[in-house]
């Protein structure tokens, strides 16, 4: 090694936002390898009696915590033996083959050790697994889920948000807190927006495991998911907990009528010193065989806060999918993770979500953060309020339902006054604390937290406290909404409190639609079996991943035309040939002077005219506008206005902007001079060309002239305005002769 | 949906808005009643899921402990905080009230929690 400065190539790339990444060389005795760790047991399982007395390499006098529990409650002994003789590679097959359907891949996995799916699993590349995923996730209509959240806890801003994002889609809200006796204040908060947003939205607050029941006890949440597996024993016992206590705490919430799923991810151990040679996804399918044994309907993982631990090794990325599908494969819900952010790079952040994205999950984030990263008090996540617009165009894109839909601006405005409406009502009725007009007013307004000056610090903590002293509970915000006139709100929290009664939000993969209807493993089963089964969005749904609120129809574009009309072009009579040799003629096309006033520089049809008549003054020669009616190529208006031209010089000119300088001899397609990117030509550049039209028509030397450069998507941005100017310019064309026109 | 009663055995269509304003609802009849998570074990067994079943099944029998109770014996599971006999005598306890699921599930605790070094010290 020298010192030596890179060569430019390298400091260029040493620059990208790539490089900010950690990637780390695998390093199998810390558990840093993504699969086939130095201790990852051989796949096995003897059964004696109808009890498994080995597992995996390790005889039940051995077992640690986590083995006990799986072998005494994780598995289908009726199916096990059938299980583990079937070769990993064919069980690995049937994953993406039609005819094996998804209900006896359920049935086998009943019965497969963790080690044994882990080996499955780990044979899938990454379209098999997609394939895997549209055919193993357990609900056919696949959801999302968001972050809400702020750095103050800030009630008004969390119920706007929380509002928002309901709006705009998720079925799941998840908010957590930076200060942590702040926690009842956050639950009230968007419990009440997201009542305002939708009905059917489910609520969770992330806290410590006691209090998050506690939360759920007094019907505050209607959920819980921060309920953490890891795959050591010591990593579990680190985290203060045993499978026991899972367990018994998973149960708990059923008893509550509670839906919750619990968390794990490959990574966490390796991140916590605790991986004991393993490697990420053998301790992940320990997890997911631990929490269908535990009775947990599903689970949220994929890496989650230690993605980026799995996202700095090889083959990392397919691993964090890979724990989905298992999830999928243990028939339990799979909350996807693509949370955590685990890279600076918008390509691999993107390139990390898009297989499941396609493939589709019960939740497709396990927290989108629908607020601001600064707001994101899980830490920024994969995705982002900034994101909001890519994922529609994404789901556009590609035709997929990724749980989001367009929100229109002036609904959204609409909500987020009303959520802060009803915060203020309840906390004042309920003695929570008062809100000043100012507070509210920049709470709607707000893109996020930074925005708000006028917030009290210290109001969200006093109302937590009062709620926990005063054991408020969802009726008594209930009955607050209703007798401040929020009926529809206080509707929509009772609806939530009954569906805990009935129950079947507990089954595996629920949510509600907004019809209070559940979706679930039960309801909506998945039965995908091959193209033109499985999920297939609504007509209706279809239209709102289809219709986002950037699309422009030719319509719409005539309409921002004619905005611009100054009917300062205006024809005069019939062109004639002329015999003058300073001459020269700007040909413009069909719509010029109709139906197109503006170019795509934003620069008038007018300006760039007179830019052009201005250069061939400069040099002495004289410009005569004449419309070309009969054709709208740019070549044909060029050469047709050439002919016309006394000194043989044209300079044609789409309305749009394009422009070429054209000589009467030359074949239509053949010009002297071409400005194609006519979103880029300037006024400057428009003077050039007249200048330029000039010194060819006097046999001058012209100024050789760039089209200028520019590394924007420039036909992204133009190219669907150029198809609907292009229609417009059609639609003026008539068999008339060519028209003299004047500049009014 | 199904005619439905909560916890306490008042029928869930009984509660409305308006009756929760008068405050003649409590928390209770917003409460999952122990048959109805019964219900929901068969459904969980009958889409290919035994263990969430079972999961319901000692949730029925925890809806008729308090709040308060079923926090203290979940802390009680955490490692570290109980002996094997504190254990044993929960799951005693939870028998006399009918909670054979759960009883089971501590008696297991006490007996691995003591070969896993995961008693209190």
């Amino acid at each position: 090694m020298t010192n030596k400065e890179p060569i430019g190539r390298f400091r260029f790339m040493n620059e990208q936002r790539v490089n900010l990444d950690g990637f780390a060389t695998p390093a199998p005795e810390l558990g840093l390898v993504a699969f086939n760790g130095l201790n990852d047991p051989k796949p096995s399982l003897t059964i004696r009696d109808n009890r498994i007395v080995e597992m995996d390499g390790r005889s039940e006098t051995d077992f640690d915590s986590i083995d006990e529990f799986i072998a005494r409650h994780g598995l289908d002994l009726s199916v096990a033996q059938e299980a583990m003789a079937i070769a990993d590679i064919d069980f690995a097959r049937r994953l993406v083959d039609p005819n094996h359907s998804r209900a006896d891949i359920v049935r086998l996995s009943a019965g497969m050790t963790p080690a044994k799916l882990a080996a499955v699993l780990s044979l899938l590349n990454a379209a098999e697994l997609v394939i895997a995923m549209t055919k193993m996730r357990a609900r056919r209509t696949p959801s999302n889920q968001a972050h809400v959240t702020n750095r103050s806890d800030d009630p008004l801003l969390l119920a706007a948000d929380a509002a928002t994002a309901a709006a705009f889609g998720f079925r799941e809200l998840e908010t957590t807190v930076p200060v942590a006796a702040d926690a009842p204040s956050n639950a009230v908060a968007v419990s009440i927006g997201a009542a305002v947003g939708s009905p059917g939205v489910l609520v969770q607050c992330s806290v410590e495991e006691s209090a998050e029941l506690a939360l759920g006890m007094r019907g505050l949440v209607s959920y819980a998911e921060t309920v953490s597996l890891y795959g050591t024993e010591q990593i579990f016992i680190d985290g203060d907990d045993t499978p026991w206590s899972k367990a018994f705490l998973t149960s708990a919430y059923a008893s509550r009528g509670i839906k919750m799923r619990v968390t794990s991810g490959g990574g966490s151990e390796a991140l916590m010193g605790g991986a004991e040679k393993c490697s990420m996804f053998y301790l992940e399918a320990r997890c997911v065989a631990l929490a269908r044994a535990i009775g947990a309907q599903g689970v949220q993982n994929g890496g989650i806060d230690s993605a980026a631990v799995a996202g700095a090794v090889p083959g990392g990325v397919r691993s964090l999918m890979a724990e989905n599908v298992m999830v999928m494969l243990r028939n339990l819900e799979a909350c996807t993770g693509n949370d955590a952010l685990m890279s600076e790079s918008d390509v691999r952040r993107t390139s990390r979500t898009h297989p499941i994205f396609i493939g589709g999950s019960d939740f497709i984030n396990s927290g989108f953060g629908s607020i601001q990263r600064y707001d994101n008090m899980f830490g920024p996540s994969q995705w982002n309020s900034e994101d909001i617009d890519d994922f529609l165009a994404m789901q556009r894109d590609w035709g997929v339902d990724g749980g989001l839909r367009t929100a229109d601006e002036v609904e959204v405005e609409r909500l987020r006054r009303r959520a802060t409406e009803a915060v203020t009502a309840v906390y004042s009725w309920l003695g929570l604390g008062d809100f000043s007009p100012e507070w509210a007013e920049q709470a709607i307004d707000a893109a996020g937290s930074k925005d708000i000056s006028s917030g009290d610090l210290m109001l969200p903590l006093t109302a937590a406290r009062t709620i926990m002293e005063t054991n408020v509970t969802m009726l008594d915000v209930i009955a607050a909404l209703a007798e401040n006139g929020f009926d529809l709100e206080a509707q929509r929290c009772l609806d939530m409190l009954k569906a805990r009664v009935a129950g079947d939000y507990l089954q595996t993969s629920a949510i509600f639609d907004e019809e209070m209807n559940v979706l679930s493993l039960v309801t909506d089963p998945n039965e995908y079996s091959g193209p033109g089964t499985g999920y297939q969005p609504t007509p209706a749904r279809q239209e709102q991943i289809d219709t986002i609120r950037q699309q422009r129809s030719v319509a719409d574009l005539l309409v921002e035309q004619q905005s611009f009309e100054s009917k300062n072009i205006v024809a005069t009579g019939t062109a004639e040939i002329s015999y003058d040799p300073r001459d020269v003629v700007i040909g413009v096309s069909p719509a010029t002077g109709k139906d197109i006033w503006l170019t795509l520089s934003g620069l008038s049809v007018a300006e760039a005219i007179k830019e052009i008549l201005a250069g061939l003054e400069e040099e002495g020669c004289v410009g005569r506008i004449v419309r070309i009616n009969d054709s709208l190529d740019l070549g044909m208006i060029g050469l047709t206005a050439a002919r016309l031209s006394g000194s043989g010089i044209s300079v044609g000119l789409q309305a749009k902007g394009t422009a070429l300088i054209h000589r009467r001899d030359l074949a239509p397609l053949a010009n002297l001079e071409l400005y194609s990117v006519a979103p880029t030509i300037t006024r400057e550049l428009y003077r050039m060309m007249g200048i330029n039209a000039g010194r060819h028509a006097k046999g001058a030397t012209p100024e050789p002239v760039r089209n200028p450069y520019s590394d924007e998507a420039i036909e992204a941005r133009y190219h669907t305005k150029v198809v609907s100017l292009v229609a417009i310019e059609r639609n003026c064309i008539t068999a008339d002769n060519p028209e003299l026109m004047e500049l009014g | 949906m199904r005619d439905q009663k909560g916890f306490s055995g008042k029928n869930v269509s009984e509660v409305t808005v308006e009756s929760i304003r008068r405050g003649d609802i409590t928390l209770d009849d917003v409460r999952i009643h122990p048959s109805t998570l019964a219900h929901q074990a068969d459904v969980a067994r009958e889409n290919g899921n035994p263990q969430l079943a079972e999961n319901f099944l000692r949730a029925a029998e925890l809806t008729a402990l308090p709040d308060a109770s079923v926090l203290r014996y979940y802390d009680a599971l955490r490692p570290g905080r109980s002996t094997s006999q504190d254990l044993t005598k929960i799951a005693d306890e939870l028998m006399a009230i009918g909670a054979a699921k759960n009883s089971e599930l501590f008696r297991q605790a006490a007996d691995i929690y003591a070969r896993r070094g995961l008693t209190a010290k």
